[in-house]
């Protein structure tokens, strides 16, 4: 506990940031989830899940941020949403062509319809969330060569 | 009419930023002004008076609604523009440790 | 809609495939990246030969993502320019890919280099394949944001200033392009080129596609390097990576350039007088001043960079032409362009790798040392100068013949007179870098490796047997086709929803 205080921002930011960010990656995957009946979708709940860990970046500094989703983790969901999204896109083949809605649509308005939608939206959140935290990351770690001297 | 033409003044700001200016920030700046500019007038195309938004809902029936497909390209373009700012804002970095400096001025070392 | 049909997706869909699983494994299998960029490359490329056959024997095929019916849907057409257009960029890319193998061993992160060359050759191949204009857009866009990449992989001062400079102004390029998409959609609500077509054809003409004829030859124009919005060229194309410049040169700004600009204006706008005179000027300019700038330049790479905006011109010449012999020419200008100028740049990279120099001042004499780059580069030097039997000289001809024909002297002398100077600057390569005394310090330079070798010598045959295109019967299934699909103006429209059913 002590050793997290020393870096990062103060005290009480720490203290709203350990309240709200779990309600910010919720929120998040509640917008992807609803993105087929709802305003919302794989992008814009993938954004939110980012900030969220972005949030838990700027409170409390990188290393706790890194801890709970490291680097090469971000990579691996960055390019396995990717592969998801295209293996969705791959399976409609099964029912003749690329890109088919394949699985049964369902009752409109309902959470579990509108067939091969929400699996899509799941996979690009992941690609967007991982994506952007990872430009974060990069951007903020980027160390220049004058500093990695000193 | 006249919405159009100040769409057209905020394209015309991007552009000049881009021209004009000599610091890189600035210039990556006029270039997200002059891409929204764009995705702007793409989304004033698709509107259509007292229209509302595109969204189904089981409550209530719409009857005048604005064009979706503009703002599902938007959301794209938008996207698109995400990727080419990081990218230019990395170089910017990268460019900035090299030269020590953010003048395109005095980064002109490829002429000829 | 037929079985065969299916194959239209996969262009897309197995370069995403390779470039995403080389990012996830290629970081801890060092041999994968290489594998995964030559075999994805490979299967492209032997199914683009398989497309040559379908369109033969079925005609154009029409594909409708998702199963949405054609208007509505991302619909991907199969021509016989998009047949063409695939057929040039994945052969290209697989030769490229083979020659990266071993020249990209200097580069630490090789899986970095393959996923983002991969996505390059998917947004090409997206760019060509794709009838829907919004689409177009984004593979445009995938294409130039990998590109922007690839020629900042170094990070080396000179890299990251090309980058900045190529970036800004290709964006540029982008927006135009996106604001001429913007008022086309306005004016016809439609995105689908084939639909779109239709609706422009029966509304008269107006000042709409006036001004998006402009705003489209300004944004594509600028993809392709066309001369007053050529300056990003000569600094990117060198700083790149030997591998990518050739990719770039070879490929990059024909498939984003010059075919949107023929497909564009072809089969969707509609071609008439001033545009094809705009064309053709345009065209010429590029030809001359590309030639000019170019002789002066002691940068082997740089050279070369300038020579592509010179043949580029060469390309639009011949389109702009709009006579059957014009488009044959400028499309068969096009493929040899990309085999001779890709072997060029894949020659300076296989100099700079041995010797560590561009500069042709400091060669000389490599030729005892590297008699197979020193060979295949005078081959390719003779294509692009247009020496006789090699493939460059056939395509020449045939612009410089249409030109005649067309009754436009004037386009056909300053064709003649490029060409000569083309041949003189290049006859000063060929004398500093790779003839004359040896030098000292290039004792101990020695022949680059085998992959890089072998593609190479194959790029140099294709360029010396490349006039074999113009027998009747290979001319028949390869280029007559494409150039029919640009001559038939904007009856594309009903040939695709003939194609629909």
């Amino acid at each position: 506990m002590s050793k997290e205080h020393d870096k990062g921002m103060s005290l009480i930011v720490k203290v709203i940031t350990r309240l709200t960010v779990g309600l910010i990656l919720l929120f998040g995957i509640y917008i992807v989830l609803h993105g087929h009946v709802s305003p919302g979708g794989g992008f814009a709940g993938g954004v939110i899940i980012a900030l969220s860990f972005v949030h838990l970046m700027l409170a409390y500094g990188k290393d706790v941020a890194l801890k709970k989703l490291p680097k090469t983790a971000m990579s691996f969901f960055e390019s396995m949403g990717a592969i998801l999204f295209l293996s969705i896109a791959l399976l409609g083949f099964t029912g003749g062509y690329f890109f088919l809605n394949f699985i049964s649509k369902g009752e409109p308005f309902r959470l579990f319809s509108a067939g091969t939608i929400p699996l899509s939206n799941i996979a690009i959140s992941l690609k967007v969330g991982a994506g952007l935290f990872a430009i974060f990351v990069v951007l903020v770690l980027l160390k220049f060569e004058w500093e990695k001297k000193e | 009419m006249i919405i159009y033409l100040l769409c057209l003044i905020l394209f015309c700001c991007g552009l000049y930023c881009i021209l004009r200016k000599r610091n890189i920030i600035k210039i990556i700046l006029g270039i997200i002004i002059a891409e929204y500019a764009v995705n702007l007038f793409f989304i004033l195309v698709a509107y259509r008076m007292e229209g509302r938004s595109p969204i189904l809902s089981s409550e209530v029936e719409i009857v005048n609604m604005v064009d979706p497909l503009p703002q599902a390209l938007v959301l794209t373009a938008i996207v698109i523009g995400l990727a080419t700012t990081t990218l230019l804002v990395a170089l910017a970095m990268r460019i900035y440790e090299k030269y020590k400096t953010f003048d395109i001025t005095k980064i002109k070392e490829l002429r000829g | 809609m037929t079985a065969t049909s299916n194959i239209l997706p996969l262009f897309v869909g197995i370069s995403l495939a390779g470039a995403f699983l080389t990012s996830i494994v290629g970081k801890k299998l060092k041999w994968l990246p290489d594998l995964m960029g030559s075999l994805t490359t490979l299967i492209l490329l032997g199914l683009s030969l398989i497309t040559v056959r379908i369109v033969a024997t079925q005609g154009i095929l029409v594909y409708s993502v998702g199963g949405w019916k054609l208007p509505i849907g991302i619909a991907l057409v199969l021509d016989g320019l998009t047949v063409f257009m695939l057929v040039t960029v994945n052969l290209m890319a697989f030769f490229i890919a083979i020659y990266s193998i071993n020249y990209m061993e200097k580069f630490t992160s090789k899986w970095k280099f393959y996923t983002l060359f991969l996505l390059m050759v998917a947004g090409m191949n997206g760019v060509v394949i794709t009838g829907d204009m919004f689409n177009l857009f984004v593979f445009l866009e995938i294409a130039s944001v990998a590109s922007y990449a690839l020629v900042a992989f170094g990070t080396e001062r000179h890299e990251l200033e090309a980058a900045f400079k190529y970036t800004v102004m290709s964006i540029v390029g982008s927006l135009f392009v996106l604001l001429g998409i913007v008022f086309l959609y306005s004016y016809t609500s439609t995105l689908n080129m084939a639909d779109m077509a239709n609706i422009l054809a029966q509304k008269s003409a107006s000042n709409i596609t006036i001004m998006v004829s402009v705003l489209f030859i300004m944004g594509f124009g600028l993809k392709a390097a066309l001369v007053p919005f050529h300056a990003w060229l000569p600094d990117a194309h060198p700083s790149a990576p030997a591998p990518i410049s050739a990719m770039l040169s070879g490929v990059l700004i024909k498939s984003l350039g010059v075919y949107t600009l023929c497909r564009v204006f072809y089969n969707v706008i509609g071609i008439n007088s001033s545009l094809s005179l705009i064309l053709m000027v345009l065209g010429t300019l590029s030809m001359v001043i590309g030639v000019f700038l170019a002789i002066g330049q002691w940068d082997f790479k740089r050279l070369l960079a300038y020579h592509s905006i010179s043949q580029i011109g060469y390309v639009i010449l011949g389109i702009g032409l709009g006579t059957p012999l014009g488009m044959i020419g400028g499309l068969f200008h096009l493929f040899n362009h990309s085999v001779f100028k890709s072997l060029l740049f894949l020659n300076s990279g296989a100099v700079e790798y041995a010797t560590g120099t561009r500069d042709l001042q400091k060669m000389g004499g490599l030729m005892t040392k590297m008699p197979i780059t020193g060979t295949t580069s005078l081959v390719a030097s003779m294509s692009i100068a247009g020496i006789p039997p090699f493939n460059g000289f056939w395509s020449k001809l045939i612009i410089i013949i249409a030109c005649v024909q067309a009754n436009r002297l004037g386009y056909a002398f300053w064709a003649v007179l490029a060409s000569i100077l083309t041949l003189a600057s290049f006859m000063k390569v060929m004398k500093y870098a790779f003839f004359g005394k040896l030098r000292e310090k290039w004792n101990k330079v020695e022949e680059v490796p085998v992959f890089m070798k072998l593609s190479m010598v194959i790029l140099a045959l294709i360029c010396v047997v490349g006039g074999v295109l113009l027998i009747y019967n290979i001319n028949e299934v390869f280029l007559k086709p494409a150039s029919d699909v640009l001559l038939e103006g904007t009856k594309y429209a009903d040939i695709v929803f003939k194609g629909i059913q």
